[in-house]
């Protein structure tokens, strides 16, 4: 925070001509936008400083700085709506020097444009109803300053992510997401699997970081810049994306598609795409809080924005009616991934875990829907996402918690009279997700993400891919709404609503998660002109448009089937103990042990990566003992052995000479003290003696002299 | 005339007399009379060289004779007097027993 207002001051120092003006030109929440992160993360340093006991200080820091993030995000939203016109993309950059290196420079900036707006009131609100429920949730735990802590800095993280207008700011706030990510999944790291899960979900999503790095670097080293926009000469802008165009990169690609691919790569990760999608379902062993934040509404959503705000370079070079290679890859695997998730979400029994198969099968939409449609219909979809998964996060979390920390759906049921508000607003959720026509806003935006992929020049394989994905979400979602709200009470004890400060952030959820529709519907899609300065009168024909009513009609119809087939399924004739087979199991037991595997990904995954990195850690042992070890072992004896000598010398010579120094001295000092005997009589004895002596002496002298004879 | 020599011979036996005295004997108080002894055979010298010298009539050897008895008075009268308090303090006046200023 210190260091991004320094360096706003330095800016306006350091370029007097240009950088001075624009900044002073600029408005204010454009100068100050650093503060919608630096706000949150500073308060998660103040609680980071709290003893356990201040829980309401904790509390209040945590939310009352994310309330002042979410007003500046409002302020921040209505500057881009003031001053937004059609045809002209409204676009505030900041950028300043970060560090120099001789000539050059590493300069990084936060953008503001509709995209980063849109996120920020979403994030900043989203993330201010998690955190007034987490204080219902959380009230019990001994860490509460702890997980506030955690997650105020995972929201200024998550923030900074969105205003950062470089790549290389966006992946630092990007680790401290993925850093915040690790710990809050741990945060009960007294359970075994909640400390696995933390540390797959980190490893997992390093992978594809690695990857984004490597894009980070490779854009750099081609345009010497890594900021998206700076004024025609930002990375994705059209001059640098020409250079990278006409360059060569690997496997017949551009430098751009290269990228564009390792740039995807780091998405992936962390939007849990296929292969990298393992670690989201396990993260669900975090606090459900956590799940709704971060691993359902925003973090997860980061890949996608990732996409969308490098948008240009995935599109680069596709002229109009053609696709690029980046966007097909992100198309397929967006589509494999939604429908990979929608068939081992209808096999799971953690009403968590199918949350978290149907998040992994929503962001595969999101990704079908960037590649297809372009930014605004994936994000329209994260946005509405956004809002009615944290929904049912939050819902199945007041479940949770109702029940006294149950998620097995098998042993829920009839839960609809206990809890009247978690049902209804899980209802709309549910709904929502589903895609219920007209009325929620799930329907709208996941129909746009059809319509698209229907459009699509490259191939409609993504489209049936969908289609399936939408039968099997709808059926999977009556499956765990009959199973945990009707039929009959299953479980031991008994089931109580929440408190109002847990129902209350339902509620609202569920209000938006109805009403955000109206932003996208064909006859006002207001949300894509915003999104790509197009004005877009509100005008009925729009569903005129060929092609249109028929694919909503099937997609509605397809809606209706997946509903009515899991209400035959598991509404019509309830599940009456908790161990009753499954009536899909039943009928096709060896398809439905594959998806409660959830296909054999994380076996695969231990048959061959981790095999292969068993091997080679295995390897890298025996290399650093054997012969490492050896080489060191080695060089360490040399010097034993001279140390030896050397002890040799020490104590032979230069010891010896002065211990025999020191005895010479004690028996100088035994005869001395022998001498000085303190017997007067001896004294008088050796003073005759001297006497005599010097007497003769004498004499002898005289004698020699001649002075006297003798 | 009784000759130099033979004065100085006495002087000599009674120093050597003294001066065995002192050195052989453990009693502080014969030590003492064995340093008389020695004081005035150095007093017999101090006459006997004055008497035969080359200024008989000037009195000096009889000067540093009446001095040097003064003296010895005075050395007698301390020598004593820490003979005495040193026995009274520890019973005795053996000078091999008086250690006490072994370093």
């Amino acid at each position: 925070m210190m260091i991004a207002s320094c360096a706003s001051l330095m800016s306006a120092l350091v370029e007097p001509q240009m950088g001075a003006v624009l900044a002073c030109c600029q408005p204010w929440i454009v100068r100050n936008l650093w503060l919608i992160p630096a706000l949150p993360m500073a308060a998660a340093g103040l609680i980071a400083l709290l003893k356990q006991p201040y829980k309401k200080a904790a509390a209040g820091l945590a939310i009352g700085s994310m309330f002042a993030s979410f007003l500046l995000a409002l302020c921040a939203f209505s500057r881009v709506l003031l001053s937004w016109h059609a045809g002209t993309e409204t676009r505030y950059v900041l950028n300043f020097d970060w560090l120099s290196m001789g000539a050059s420079s590493v300069q990084l900036g936060w953008v503001l444009d509709p995209l980063a707006a849109v996120m920020l009131v979403m994030v900043t609100f989203v993330g201010l109803l998690i955190f007034i429920y987490s204080v219902g949730y959380m009230a019990h735990d001994v860490n509460f300053t702890r997980f506030f802590c955690f997650l105020a800095l995972f929201a200024g993280g998550m923030l900074g992510v969105i205003i950062a207008n470089s790549l290389l700011l966006l992946f630092m706030c990007w680790e401290i997401v993925g850093l915040t990510s690790y710990l809050l999944i741990g945060f009960w790291y007294f359970k075994p699997a909640a400390a696995a899960a933390a540390k797959k979900a980190f490893l997992t999503t390093r992978i594809g970081d690695i990857f984004f790095l490597l894009g980070i670097a490779w854009l750099f080293a081609q345009t010497g810049t890594t900021l998206f926009y700076n004024y025609g000469a930002g990375a994705i802008e059209s001059g640098a994306l020409k250079v990278l165009l006409s360059q060569p990169g690997a496997l017949g690609l551009t430098a751009a598609g290269g990228i564009a691919l390792l740039i995807f790569a780091g998405a992936a990760g962390k939007s849990g795409q296929i292969p990298l999608h393992v670690w989201l379902p396990d993260a669900m062993e975090g606090p459900t809080p956590v799940s709704a934040l971060i691993h359902a509404a925003t973090m997860v959503a980061a890949g996608v924005y990732l996409v969308a705000r490098v948008y240009p370079l995935m599109d680069a070079g596709a002229g109009p009616g053609q696709t690029t290679v980046a966007l097909t890859v992100v198309a397929w695997i967006g589509a494999a991934t939604a429908l990979y998730g929608a068939l081992v979400a209808m096999a799971q029994n953690d009403i968590k875990r199918i949350l978290a198969y149907s998040t992994v099968s929503q962001l595969g939409y999101m990704m079908v829907g960037l590649a297809t449609g372009g930014v605004a219909v994936g994000m329209f979809h994260l946005i509405t996402h956004a809002f009615f998964k944290a929904l049912l996060f939050l819902g199945a979390g007041s479940v949770i918690h109702g029940c006294h920390d149950e998620q097995d759906i098998r042993t829920m049921g009839g839960l609809r009279k206990e809890m009247p508000a978690t049902f209804y607003t899980y209802m709309v959720g549910m709904l929502a997700l589903s895609g219920f026509p007209i009325f929620f806003s799930g329907f709208w935006s996941k129909d746009a993400i059809v319509g698209s992929a229907h459009n699509w020049v490259g191939s409609q394989g993504p489209f049936w891919m969908l289609l399936t994905g939408a039968l099997l979400t709808a059926f999977y979602m009556t499956r765990q709404i009959a199973l945990v709200f009707f039929g009959k009470w299953r479980g031991d004890g008994h089931a109580h609503e929440s408190p109002l400060v847990m129902t209350a952030p339902l509620g609202i959820l569920a209000f938006f998660a109805v009403v955000l529709g109206v932003l996208g519907t064909p006859a006002w899609p207001w949300f894509t002109g915003f999104l790509e300065s197009r004005a877009v009168p509100f005008d009925w024909a729009g569903f005129a448009e060929p092609g249109l009513l028929p694919l909503m009609g099937v997609a509605s119809l397809i809606v209706f089937a997946g509903l009515g087939l899991g209400w035959m399924l598991y509404g019509s004739k309830p599940r009456e103990t908790a161990e009753a087979l499954d009536p899909v199991e039943r009928a096709l037991p060896t398809p439905f042990g594959w998806l409660a595997h959830r296909l054999y990904f994380d076996e695969l995954y231990g048959v061959t990566v981790l095999r292969w990195y068993g091997w080679l850690a295995g390897l890298s042992g025996w290399l650093d003992t054997a012969v490492w070890g050896g080489l060191v072992a080695l060089v360490a004896g040399g010097f034993r052995e001279l140390g030896r000598v050397n002890k040799a010398v020490d104590t032979k010579w230069i010891d010896g000479s002065f211990d025999k120094g020191c005895e010479e001295l004690v028996t100088g000092g035994g005869v001395l003290a022998w001498l000085q005997a303190g017997r007067s009589p001896g004294y008088l004895r050796l003073l005759a003696f001297g006497v005599l002596v010097l007497a003769g002496l004498a004499l002898l002298a005289s004698a020699v002299s001649g002075q006297v004879r003798l | 005339m009784t000759p130099l020599a033979a004065y100085l011979l006495l002087a000599a036996l009674v120093f050597a007399i003294g001066l065995g005295i002192a050195l052989t004997r453990r009693a502080a108080i014969l030590v003492l009379i064995g340093i008389e002894l020695m004081l005035n055979a150095a007093n017999l010298n101090l006459i006997a060289f004055w008497r035969f010298g080359p200024h008989p009539e000037a009195l000096t050897g009889m000067m540093f004779a009446i001095f040097s008895i003064a003296v010895a008075a005075a050395e007698a009268a301390v020598g004593l007097g820490l003979v005495i308090a040193y026995h009274r303090h520890s019973r005795t006046a053996d000078l091999d027993a008086m250690t006490r200023m072994k370093g």
